[in-house]
């Protein structure tokens, strides 16, 4: 290896994505605010949020479809989108794949593949022949249209994706599950730095999400892309990113692995966000902590708060303890969900506060049944009123 | 041109659209306007003889000879087209796929040319008396008047409400009828129940085309001797030639028209229950069973009346008529003046409905939302509306213009704007502007994106609105026959010439090269619906 284009050992790499201060906003509302994100090259970062949080002006931004008001995009490390610079979509190799996949319906799945990789041909027949193909193939006449499949690139891209069987349909021939492939092909296709996933399994079955997740993740890894999804579904952010951004109101509020954001959350909303949690009135005292559930070791995330600060103690399903009692005064069992693998009940606090508590399948409590609840670890919390 | 077609991509971010495009939409909604205003003008200066001209007991008579004429109509046609409609969408039909052609053709067959096939074949002393005579058959009893214009019109207006109906039949969630039946209800009861009332909307946008065609039919009712409104401007124009006059009846004619598309908007406005998008669910068909050959002898009757009957009388004139070649002589003329006019039309129509849909469908705003509805005006304005206010204004303005070229060319674009933007937009409503964004990103400029995913994307809308623009210009009549320039003749102006002088052979030649040529339209028009199937 030449030792002139190696990198010092010591200095990071570059990132594949690097957003700083980002802001866009649409008349009075704030879209994005402040936006700072980071992609080593060949991650995976899954963008979650509910709704209406900026997720997708954040990836409009990037891909160029947006200006940005300020703030700087490094796709990379070549500066795109700053004060001074705005780079057009078409010049950033930014591969998106659109929820809805926008695969062109008057190519064969090949010409969409296809469509990226070949830039408008030097000289004039050639792209005459193109566009007049273009609108053949548009008015129906398709037989008369080139057939891109024996491209070298289109055949190794769909050989990826596992679509070879498929480059000459159309693609209103295709199931979802292949239509979303093709998109994924598609934007893969040109090699780009990286790829752009717009809320990518919303239009699939449940029952087909996880398979179609999995491959997607073995695709993007095989091509060595580095990829930026959003979703509000916290399955698919888990199940398909490396690390996992959490956000809200245009900012984002916490970036971390999956276990780091579930087990350890930066503030009450990411805590409710992310995973199933109920959230019970607590207060600092004297080095503990005061909760209905009894006084309880004080955990990292308390560090910092003084006494008798109020705070809202985050109780996640899974980390309850039950226990049989015969106080007619203690918690009741409301309800139970019996799920296979495991059982959620619905148990009432006598304050009437309502916690969710996760068992194993073994059954052992039944409505109306009164018990003692205890936690396995120092729970997480959040000082009271403050997001 | 290339600029212009560069607009329909949204792939450029922008707030607003550039200037140019606006003044172009401008620009054709003032135009659009012109014989409106004109018409209300001229109205304005007429003095009160001519208002009172219009409550006249034989201006009330013409008055309810057209409204009944255009219900009856309307009502024939869609007693003809619901059944029609339903037997090529819905059931086993043997050939339906041709059956589903056949029905729509008689819309190559002009309305005067159908008018005087059937004078001539079912006339006093029409082909069928002649055939009938060894029998003893002097005379039959003439249909000319009411019966006659009402069988006419209505065998060849029913093809409007058929293609909208079947459109309604596809877009429709077939689960409904499957919970219908689900319920215990019979297949009979289903269709009065529950497939015809979720069909209100098309019914109602159908029959609106229907009564509009009536409304504004010249020939047909002319050669059938029945009174109308259209027919009386036009007497009225021919004898007098008063402008003030002309404008008050012209006016009325709209305001008919104006109440008729009323009426239908509020129909439409009251049945919001269609397009559910779940045409891809499988759609039962149902088994005809013992209604098999009674349906087929249903269609077969139509087809042979609406166009194997013209097409038989039309040929047999030809071969009686004069000696081959010679038939032929002047329509060959007319054909070409004919073919260019209407496509000069259709390409004229066209390039003024890219930019309004632009604006109506990537610009929406009050301003874009007016030009739109102002290029809609030709809707509600008849054929011989439009054509006398333009030998009005033409005369008085721009009298260089009168006769010419340019006003017919330009009569036309005012009548068939509405057709030719419809199309344009339903093409462009359809283009995510997702689809355009993808392209981008992979790498292309918006230029090279706009021609090489946006329009093929339109493409068909393009061919589509061009189709109708030339079928309909090619058979239009009260317009031609105002506005062409002297010594232009075309076909419609041939075969009208012909039948008003009643040397009915010649009417032969053009009329069958006018249905020849209508075909190739009609056959793109065809081609995409049963490309949807």
């Amino acid at each position: 290896m030449s030792t002139v284009t190696d990198p010092p050992a010591n200095s990071p790499p570059t990132p594949a994505l690097r957003c700083e201060g980002l802001r866009k906003e649409f008349g009075p509302i704030a879209a994005v605010a402040d936006l700072d994100l980071e992609l080593e090259p060949g991650e995976i970062l899954g963008v979650l949020g509910p709704s209406g949080c900026g997720k997708t002006t954040a990836l409009r931004l990037i891909a160029g479809f947006e200006r940005p008001d300020s703030g700087r995009i490094s796709i990379g490390g070549t500066v795109v989108s700053d004060d001074h610079t705005m780079l057009p979509p078409e010049r950033r190799r930014v591969g998106k794949v659109f929820q809805d996949y926008a695969l062109f319906p008057h190519l064969s799945v090949a010409g969409n593949v296809a469509y990226g990789l070949a830039p408008p041909a030097p000289g004039l027949t050639a792209k005459l022949s193109t566009l007049i193909g273009g609108l053949m193939a548009g008015v129906g006449l398709r037989r008369f249209t080139k057939d891109p499949s024996h491209d070298e690139r289109v055949r190794e891209v769909l050989d990826l994706v596992e679509l070879s069987y498929a480059a000459t349909r159309y693609p209103h021939e295709l199931s979802g599950g292949e239509a979303q492939r093709v998109a994924l092909a598609r934007a893969l296709a040109p090699a780009p730095h990286l790829i752009l996933l717009d809320e990518p399994f919303s239009n699939l079955d449940a029952a087909l999400r996880g398979s179609v997740r999995q491959q997607v993740r073995a695709i993007i890894q095989r091509a060595g892309a580095s990829a930026v999804f959003v979703t509000h579904d916290q399955d698919e952010a888990f199940g398909l990113a490396d690390r996992v951004a959490v956000m809200r109101r245009g900012c984002i509020e916490q970036t971390g692995d999956a276990a780091e954001l579930y087990q350890y959350p930066a503030n009450r909303f990411v805590a409710g966000f992310v995973g199933d949690a109920t959230f019970l009135p607590g207060r600092i005292d004297a080095g503990d902590l005061q909760t209905e559930l009894g006084a309880l070791p004080l955990g990292a995330t308390a560090a910092g708060l003084a006494d008798g600060t109020a705070v809202d103690v985050m109780v996640r399903p899974e980390s309850v303890e039950l226990a049989a009692s015969d106080d007619p005064h203690a918690a009741r069992v409301l309800s139970r969900e019996y799920y296979g693998h495991d059982q959620v009940l619905a148990v009432e606090l006598s304050s009437g506060s309502v916690v969710r508590v996760r068992l194993g399948p073994g059954l052992s409590y039944d409505r109306d049944d009164r018990v003692i609840l205890s936690l396995r670890n120092a729970p997480a919390v959040f000082e009271h009123n403050v997001d | 041109m290339a600029v212009l077609i560069d607009q329909l991509s949204s792939v450029r971010p922008r707030r607003s659209p550039p200037s140019f495009i606006w003044l172009i939409g401008i620009l054709i909604a003032a135009l659009m306007a012109i014989p409106l205003i004109y018409l209300l003008i001229r109205a304005a200066q007429a003095d009160a003889d001519a208002w009172r001209d219009l409550t006249r007991s034989s201006t009330l008579r013409l008055l309810k000879n057209t409204v009944f004429m255009a219900l009856a109509v309307t009502g024939g046609s869609a007693a003809l087209a619901l059944p029609m409609a339903w037997l090529t969408t819905r059931t086993d039909l043997s050939l339906r796929r041709f059956w589903s052609v056949v029905t729509v053709l008689p819309l190559v067959v002009p309305s005067y040319v159908g008018a005087l096939a059937f004078v001539a074949a079912v006339g006093p002393r029409g082909s069928l008396q002649q055939a009938l005579a060894p029998l003893g058959v002097d005379s039959l009893p003439d249909l000319r008047g009411f019966e006659g214009a009402w069988l006419v019109l209505t065998l060849f207006t029913y093809p409007y409400l058929l293609l909208v109906l079947r459109a309604g039949l596809r877009s429709m969630d077939p689960a409904m009828e499957e919970a219908s039946r689900a319920l215990g209800v019979g297949p009979w009861h289903t269709f009065w129940r529950v497939v015809v009332p979720q069909l209100r909307v098309p019914l109602a946008a159908g029959s609106l085309l229907v009564a509009l065609y009536v409304l504004s039919d010249f020939g047909a009712v002319s050669i059938l001797r029945f009174d109308t409104f259209t027919r009386a401007i036009f007497v009225q124009f021919q004898s007098s030639f008063d402008r003030a006059a002309g404008a008050v009846f012209s006016l009325t004619l709209v305001a008919l028209v104006v109440g008729v598309i009323g009426l239908e908007a509020s129909i439409r406005a009251r049945g919001r229950y269609h397009g559910l998008g779940a045409t891809q669910r499988h759609r039962r068909i149902v088994r005809l069973g013992r209604w098999r050959w009674p349906s087929i002898f249903f269609l077969a009757l139509t087809a042979l009346i609406s166009l194997g009957l013209p097409v038989a009388v039309l040929s047999e004139w030809l071969t009686r008529g004069s000696d081959g070649g010679n038939a032929f002589h002047g329509a060959w003329t007319a054909a070409w003046h004919s073919l260019s006019v209407s496509a000069v039309a259709g390409f004229v129509a066209l390039a003024a409905s890219i930019p309004v849909a632009i604006l109506a469908v990537r610009h929406r705003s009050v301003w874009s939302l007016l030009i739109e509805r102002i290029s809609y005006f030709g809707f509600a304005l008849p054929g011989i509306v439009v054509a006398l206010a333009l030998v009005f204004f033409s005369l008085q303005v721009i009298p260089g213009f009168y006769q010419t070229w340019f006003v017919l060319v330009f009569a036309y674009v005012v009548l068939f704007l509405p057709t030719s933007i419809g199309a344009v937009r339903s093409a462009l409503v359809r283009i995510q502007p997702n689809m355009e964004e993808a392209a981008r990103g992979l790498g292309h400029s918006p230029s090279w994106v706009t021609a090489t995913v946006t329009l093929p994307l339109v493409a068909p809308g393009l061919v589509a609105g061009f189709a109708l623009v030339f079928l309909t210009t090619m058979k239009e009549l009260p317009a031609t026959l105002l506005l062409a320039p002297i010594e232009y003749d075309t076909l419609a102006a041939e075969v009208w010439r012909a039948a008003d002088e009643a040397f009915f052979a010649q009417a032969a030649a053009p009329a069958l090269l006018l249905i020849g040529m209508a075909a190739v339209p009609m056959a793109v028009i065809v081609g995409r619906e049963n490309l949807r199937e």
